[in-house]
């Protein structure tokens, strides 16, 4: 052995940290000890090409992390101190924290335990070390976030129930659906679907815009965990990338297999953004970018970049990408339309947009919205006006694959409505769209077992066979949903500005 | 007249989440850590069953044949949520940052007796493998287990020992002047030298434990119980007493750890037992199935340090696991 | 179209040097501002030299230290000790 240490350099110290730590077991088989990482039916000839991203080491992990915390939780601290929820724009605003908190922190809870079965599943060291921190780091987001949501949950309706509604609520069905079906498929599809279409590919679409509206519209809490969680998620989104050049370049028969889950999770985390982009546009009462001009940026040039960059592969950009690119212009505005008639059904609030933010709508969107959606939420704000406010009797009839009510319209066709059938073993099936049933027609036996909130409804499996009996099932009440104006979020909220008015007021 | 800002009224309408307050009492201020550990993991309305364990939902008390009214009792005693867990772990490491530079600028670790340099060679240096062995235990139960707490500190464990085996794999690297030789020996010997067999099976054997809660016995309570006493405080004390007592500067970090997690474990163990006299009876069936086989596992490691006094140091670390098992409640 | 590569760091101090020191060694880099976040574009290729950053801050500084800034990135990685790299293989 030498008398004066080597020098080692990250790359060299990363290596000798992490990999052969692991051994090939013999008093055991290793399908024994791994037995889920083959059936899928993804070849992996040597799992030390695997190549790391970041090359963290625990001690290096440790440290950051703990340093990130630090801040975040003092500004948490001092948020909650000052009763900095009086500095967001609008109590409107916190609809799309109460969307977050119902629907997006399980996701991240859900996450933590899946690639914490990652981490225990792979076979190859380097591959269960990237998991296992992504795991630890998906923790971590739930825990932050309902850190910061806690303080908001003391004075708006929405997140105290988030326990029983997350699983129980029809709408929570999409993204619940969602990641239930990555985590029910094998490891190699959850972390394509996850690491990449959904990490890669699709968050920047979630915490770009939408993390910096909340900036815009005062919610540092929101801004602070979000911003904290996106560095960890930049780690996520290169695993993402990683794991796909590592199956293709293993062996040749991944490609189709790979292309297929490509197809599949870009569209289903497509639909699930629909949400995300509604959010953006109609509850951000200060908008930084609309849902068109994000797809513009993060996919059309990032994310045809990226698929220019892997065509090298064989890969071919996902399936129905152009119609998701067709659809930016009317996909918000049908959600929200739909999300506005069905609101008293949510532990939600929904309005019709100010006069303001209707002409932002024009001007983001063009003929299509003043032709068609403009004139709708005119007429519904008329309603509105003569004591009518417009709310749909019945539940709405939810695709078979991604659970979103059936509003979607034909790709060519912004005014003619789109609903596929699929009949298996005697039961139709209903989908949204081609790229669901693609997705159904191809494991209809996974499909066919999806828990569909509005027939469980009417089955009375869910508290009764009633719209009442489901909320108060849901612990939802009255108060807490449909109309903004006239809420007791909105009634609290005006009471909060005259007293500030008047306090400045007196104090001037 | 001026009012003070501060006089504005803003009343909170509630304290915490529903599902929380049911728990707690209604009124009672939750801690950060109670926040984040009660209910979060879903136990209802399931969409698919998994296609890699179709028996299950993906997650399902039935995993293991522990039965509790509320897997949520499962607390973890150091409340650690995942910000204060990287927060203590970051002091430490700092800390351990501070010796580790001490020992390798000084050369204080090369300049060892060549005896102590070869048992901390041929004992330290493979336990790496040991140490990812109860990572990936851990990971299991992360994965599987059922409840809130329980898969969470399950996950702070694990990422604890793969901190363990890189603070090993640094210890090698010192020893060897960063030639990563040692490693591959140290992993031949892992593989091959018949001292290290008995500890490589039993660690496959658990492998292939499909109960998550007896997995926790298995490694967490009797493996570690027994090895890392053996370990980190018979071998290191030989060691120190020896002349080696920079050896204690760069293993600190095992033993304060060591300590903590003792106190997860028993305390979870000790919840478990305390629910039923079922639990207790399959907690104490697990305990005597297993434990002589980790008994064996451990002989030969313990026979290499300590020779013809190997049986007398096994038995005190055997008695210190049997205190510890009466006061969690096993029979 | 231009295959830009990105980089998004937090509108902080801590990130300011590094933001500087992109611009620096990359010509072609766009900045672009938003509420509590810089994203920056550069066609096909964009490095950060730890050099560059630590004239910058007039001290030590390692690459890794970009975790506690960043927000997000399009590119394939490429990290040493001494330079971040993101590309495309276009």
């Amino acid at each position: 052995m030498a008398d004066k240490p080597r020098r080692l350099n990250l790359n060299q110290k990363y290596q000798l940290m992490t990999r052969g730590l692991d051994w090939e077991t013999t008093y055991q088989s290793m399908d024994d000890v791994f037995p889920y990482d083959k059936y899928e039916g993804i070849k992996i000839k040597d799992w030390d090409k695997w190549q790391d991203p970041f090359r963290l080491t625990m001690d290096a992990y440790w440290k950051y992390q703990a340093e990130k915390e630090r801040k975040l939780y003092a500004i948490l601290d001092s948020f909650a101190q000052n009763n900095s929820q009086l500095n967001i724009s609008d109590a409107r605003y916190m609809n799309a924290v109460k969307i977050w908190m119902q629907g997006v922190t399980p996701l991240e809870y859900a996450a933590f335990r899946g690639y914490a079965m990652l981490g225990r599943g792979f076979r190859g060291a380097g591959a269960r070390v990237a998991c296992q921190f992504q795991s630890i780091d998906e923790m971590r987001h739930y825990q932050t976030q309902m850190h910061a949501f806690s303080h908001y949950n003391k004075f708006f309706n929405g997140f105290r129930q988030y326990s029983r509604i997350r699983d129980r609520a029809w709408y929570l069905s999409i993204p619940k659906s969602y990641f239930e079906d990555a985590v029910t498929a094998g490891p190699f599809e959850l972390i394509t679907a996850i690491s990449f279409s959904f990490e890669y590919v699709l968050t920047n679409l979630l915490f770009m815009p939408f993390v910096s509206g909340a900036a815009y519209n005062g919610d540092m809490a929101t801004t602070t965990f979000g911003f904290s969680a996106q560095s960890d998620e930049s780690r996520h989104m290169t695993l993402g990338l990683e794991v796909i050049k590592f199956m293709l370049e293993q062996h040749e028969d991944n490609l189709p297999i790979v292309q297929r889950w490509l197809d599949k999770w870009f569209w289903r985390g497509y639909r699930l953004l629909g949400l995300v982009g509604t959010m953006m546009d109609y509850m951000l009462p200060k908008k930084v970018m609309s849902w068109r001009q994000a797809w513009e940026i993060y996919w059309e040039e990032s994310g045809m970049a990226l698929f220019n960059d892997l065509s090298r592969y064989g890969l071919r950009p996902p399936k129905y990408h152009e119609v998701a690119t067709k659809e930016k212009y009317r996909i918000t505005h049908e959600f929200w339309s739909t999300i506005y008639q069905f609101s008293h059904a949510t532990a939600l609030y929904t309005w019709i947009p100010t006069n303001e933010e209707l002409d932002w709508f024009s001007a983001e969107y063009g003929e299509l919205f003043d032709t068609v959606y403009r004139p709708r939420y005119e007429y519904w704000a008329e309603l509105h006006k003569n004591g009518e406010r417009f709310f749909q009797k019945r539940l709405p009839v939810v695709c078979n694959v991604c659970q979103i009510p059936i509003f979607h319209t034909m790709p060519d066709d912004p005014l003619m409505n789109c609903c596929l059938v699929t009949e298996y073993k005697g039961t139709k099936h209903q989908m949204c769209s081609q790229g669901c049933k693609d997705i159904f027609d191809h494991e209809p036996e996974k499909y066919c077992q999806a828990y569909i909130p509005p027939q469980q409804i009417y089955q009375g499996n869910c508290g009764g066979a009633t719209l009442e009996a489901y909320k108060e099932w849901l612990h939802i009440k009255e108060e807490e949903t449909g109309e903004y104006y006239g809420s007791e979020d909105h009634r609290m909220w005006e009471e909060w500005k005259a007293q500030a008015a008047g306090t400045a007021v007196a104090s001037a | 007249m001026s009012i003070d800002i501060k006089t504005t009224k803003i009343e909170p309408r509630r304290v915490t989440f529903d599902n929380v307050a049911e728990k707690l009492g209604e009124g009672k201020i939750p801690s950060r850590y109670q926040e984040v550990m009660i209910g979060v993991q879903q136990e209802e309305v399931f969409h698919y069953r998994p296609t890699w364990d179709p028996e299950h939902e993906i997650f399902d008390a039935d995993r293991t044949a522990i039965n509790m009214q509320d897997f949520d009792d499962l607390v973890d005693p150091r409340q650690y949520y995942y910000g204060t867990y990287v927060i203590q772990r970051s002091k430490q490491q700092e800390a351990l940052e501070k010796n580790f530079s001490v020992v390798e600028k000084r050369g204080l670790l090369t300049a060892l007796d060549a005896g102590l340099t070869e048992r901390i060679t041929k004992i330290i240096v493979p336990f790496r493998h040991a140490e990812w062995g109860a990572n990936t235990n851990n990971l299991f139960i992360a994965a599987y287990g059922f409840g809130t707490p329980m898969p969470i500190a399950a996950d702070f464990q694990g990422m604890d020992r793969l901190g363990n085996a890189q603070y090993i794999t640094r210890i090698g690297l010192i020893l060897s002047n960063n030639d990563p030789e040692i490693l591959d020996q140290a992993k031949a010997e892992w593989l091959d030298e018949p001292m290290w067999q008995p500890l490589r099976k039993m660690l496959e054997d658990s492998f292939v434990l499909k109960d998550w809660f007896e997995l926790h016995l298995l490694q967490n309570f009797l493996l570690d119980g027994i090895l890392h006493p053996l370990l980190f405080q018979h071998l290191e004390g030989e060691v120190v007493n020896n002349g080696g007592a920079a050896f204690a500067m760069v293993t600190e970090f095992f033993v304060d750890w060591y300590g903590e997690a003792t106190r997860w474990t028993d305390h979870t163990l000790k919840t478990a037992a305390g629910e039923s006299a079922e639990n207790k009876a399959l907690l104490t069936e697990w305990r005597d199935k297993w434990l002589p086989e980790v008994k064996n596992a451990a002989a030969p490691l313990a026979e290499y340090i300590f020779a013809d006094r190997s049986a007398e140091v096994m038995k005190q670390i055997a008695d210190k696991l049997d205190t510890r098992s009466g006061k969690i409640g096993l029979e | 179209m231009a295959e830009n590569v990105f980089i998004a760091l937090q509108n902080n101090p801590d990130a300011r040097p590094i933001i500087e020191a992109i611009v620096d060694d990359n010509p072609a880099a766009v900045v672009n501002d938003s509420p509590g976040m810089v994203k920056i574009d550069c066609p096909k290729r964009l490095v950060i030299r730890r050099r560059t950053v630590e004239e910058k801050i007039g001290g030590e500084f390692n690459l890794q230290d970009i975790h506690l800034t960043l927000i997000s990135l399009a590119g394939n990685i490429e990290e040493d000790d001494d330079e971040f790299v993101l590309h495309w293989n276009i």
